[in-house]
């Protein structure tokens, strides 16, 4: 799998870059600036971009705006944002398109190497990763809000499971239920959300995406 | 406020020299008579204090709404005449603005009475309805006399049988029903006049406004006053900004010392003792790295919430807007939020307003029982103004005595000084409230808060600053 890499801090670019070789991915572009992220991703066209929040020039968003301008150009494209602290809005921001494959994660997730490149495998599959902080803050009072409010405690835990990305075997195993029980919860889940039926993949991205939006 | 002064002084279009002066003039005019009106009703509810006592509730309205008056003649001169004149009025100690009942009305009606200024607005509004007057008349007769002698000039027997003056000036149109040789100099007399007009129109509305600042603007000793209150205001957030600042860095030296610092710490004694460990233990030193991995974990959520403590990274990443947007998501609450700033502000305000907000959603979310809160956020005449209006139970802060709830910003608000909080009507976000306006007063920020009891709650934050539109906020 090829992957754009955009970190401007050489160790951690390197780091990175080690660690996805390591797990069978070709890092195709290692690049450690906005507009140079930005090229790469277009050109190389990667099936996932790995990429740092702050980055030069001006240290602030620029990896998350160029993540934004390449997905605009290129609806869908994969991308796995990572940074020191995570904010709801910048995920509500990478979800909007309602077209999925992203990832938004802290970087000291980056120390569990297996998670992280099941992470990585994830969203380039079109799926999401959200870091269980965003989805921790989200729990503790999202409930009380529509369309929320209606799902049960158990409903709104496995959402919240659903948007860090895990699958509903994951989530079986993880709440120490039955996938059948899972299945019937998150269909609970979509029919209360109002979710029109389609493929499963989609949906679940759209749940998520009420769920972030609230 | 500057920008208005040179507003003033620009050249007059044609429109302002042949339309708006004269208007305006009969505006002042009609102004100079209601001052009259005015200070009569003034000396009356005076007179009664003495006679009747009703005097005594009378006055007070009266005396406000010389005091709305003077502020109205002050911001007519400012916007017609380009005359800045600033509020001269002493500001209400704290302890009078909201004392309760008829002893505090009586202390308040004492305050007002015993400023200088309200004399010089007294006086103002008599002499007004005379010099006033007589100035405004000018500007709203001389353009339309000019026409009216073009009007004369073809219309004279119309005008004169329905038995008008038949006089234009000097100029006597007709005799007994006859033209006089002299009718055509009406032309030439109403052109000058038309001319003349339009040249003086702006000029003497500006003469005006000068004739108000006269009584209504400061005089040396006011200014002086004003001064020495601002010097101990500055003294007084300066030392509150070191304290704070000082209160802060010492927080941040204990938070890494006991956070951050210990876990290096103990990571580096972890990972010597794994070193010492691997060839004979190799399990336990597994273990030990895992302990070390997760201290790291931990020493790096410790440092990201003391950045975000410090200063936000969304804030120095999208700005104040985005920043405040990201508060909302965080809030427990339903908070709307809506935003219309020119660019990025001031980083230091940026800061000081996100910390604001930050403190007030939380305040809300503590004390009010409130559901839904609003926060805006806009700029407009070099200030940044934050209000938040909740839907809780109200009663934050002090009730001010005459029923009217919340803190009143006083007059002449850079200098004024807002609130006492958390006495014994309040909901307990005292200290809280206190904060914010101790983080704002060093901007030169004044805070309001309105909070009947039963609510909404409303919270005005207001702080000079200048914008740079370099970088405009995303979404």
């Amino acid at each position: 799998m090829r992957v754009v890499l955009g970190e401007d801090l050489y160790l951690l670019r390197e780091g990175l870059a080690r660690l996805l070789s390591a797990h069978d991915f070709e890092v195709v572009a290692a690049v450690g600036d906005g507009p140079a992220l930005l090229d790469a991703m277009l050109e190389h066209r990667p099936d996932v971009a790995v990429v740092d929040v702050r980055m030069p020039p001006t240290f602030t968003d620029e990896g998350l705006r160029a993540a934004l301008a390449a997905r605009k150009q290129v609806p869908g494209m994969p991308v796995l944002v990572l940074s020191q602290y995570v904010e709801q809005l910048y995920a509500r921001e990478l979800l909007a398109d309602g077209k999925g494959a992203v990832g938004y994660l802290l970087k000291d997730r980056v120390f569990d190497a297996v998670q992280f490149v099941d992470a990585v495998r994830r969203v380039s599959g079109g799926g999401t990763a959200m870091d269980p902080e965003v989805i921790a803050k989200l729990l503790v009072h999202g409930s009380s809000r529509e369309p929320l409010g209606t799902l049960t405690p158990r409903e709104l835990e496995v959402l919240g499971l659903m948007a860090e990305g895990r699958s509903n075997a994951a989530i079986a195993a993880k709440l120490v239920v039955t996938e059948r029980a899972v299945a019937k919860h998150t269909s609970n889940i979509f029919a209360k959300l109002d979710l029109p039926p389609s493929d499963d993949d989609n949906r679940r991205v759209l749940a998520v995406l009420a769920y972030l939006n609230r | 406020m500057s920008e208005l002064g040179i507003t003033g002084r620009r050249r007059p279009s044609l429109k302002e020299r042949l339309l708006f002066a004269p208007l305006r003039g009969w505006a002042l005019i009609g102004f100079g008579i209601w001052n009259a009106v005015l200070w009569a009703l003034v000396v009356t509810s005076a007179s009664m204090v003495s006679s009747m006592g009703i005097g005594l509730l009378l006055l007070p309205s009266a005396l406000t709404l010389l005091r709305d008056t003077a502020n109205a003649a002050r911001r007519l001169a400012r916007e017609w005449g380009g005359i800045e004149i600033e509020e001269p009025y002493q500001p209400v100690p704290l302890d009078v603005a909201t004392a309760p009942g008829l002893v505090g009305m009586l202390r308040r009606l004492l305050a007002r009475v015993s400023d200088p200024q309200t004399w010089r607005d007294f006086a103002w509004a008599i002499l007004d309805s005379v010099v006033g007057v007589a100035i405004a008349a000018f500007a709203a007769s001389l353009v339309l006399y000019g026409v009216y002698g073009f009007v004369i000039g073809i219309l004279w027997p119309t005008l004169t049988n329905a038995g008008m003056n038949d006089w234009y000036g000097f100029v006597h149109v007709s005799k007994s029903g006859a033209l006089t040789n002299l009718r055509w100099a009406t032309f030439p007399l109403g052109a000058a006049f038309l001319v003349g007009g339009a040249y003086a129109g702006p000029a003497l509305i500006r003469l005006h406004g000068r004739w108000t600042a006269l009584l209504l603007g400061p005089t040396a000793n006011a200014r002086q006053a004003a001064l020495a209150r601002r010097v101990a205001r500055l003294t007084e957030t300066r030392a509150d900004a070191v304290d704070t600042q000082a209160a802060e860095l010492r927080r941040i030296e204990r938070d890494l010392h006991d956070g951050a610092q210990a876990r290096l710490v103990a990571m580096g004694m972890n990972l010597g003792a794994a070193e010492a460990l691997i060839d004979q233990h190799p399990e336990a030193a597994k273990a030990l790295m895992a302990e070390a991995r997760e201290a790291s974990a931990k020493a790096l959520t410790e440092l990201r919430e003391l950045v975000r403590g410090i200063h936000p990274p969304v804030l120095s990443d999208r700005g104040l807007g985005d920043a405040v947007r990201a508060l909302a998501l965080d809030s427990p609450l339903r908070v709307e939020v809506t935003v219309d700033l020119p660019g990025r502000l001031e980083p230091a305000v940026e800061s000081a307003a996100y910390f604001a907000v930050s403190e007030l959603l939380t305040n809300v979310a503590k004390h009010a029982h409130a559901r839904t809160v609003r926060i805006d956020l806009w700029h407009r005449d070099g200030r940044l103004r934050v209000t938040c209006v909740d839907d809780g139970r109200g009663g934050a802060g002090v009730q001010s005595a005459d029923g009217a709830p919340g803190v009143p910003v006083v007059p002449g608000g850079q200098v004024g000084q807002v609130g006492q909080r958390g006495g014994g009507a309040g909901r307990g976000s005292g200290s809280g409230l206190a904060g914010i306006e101790r983080r704002i007063g060093t901007f030169d920020g004044v805070m309001a808060v309105r909070s009947p009891v039963g609510g909404p709650t409303e919270v005005t934050l207001e702080i000079p600053c200048a914008s740079s539109s370099a970088k405009t906020s995303t979404s």
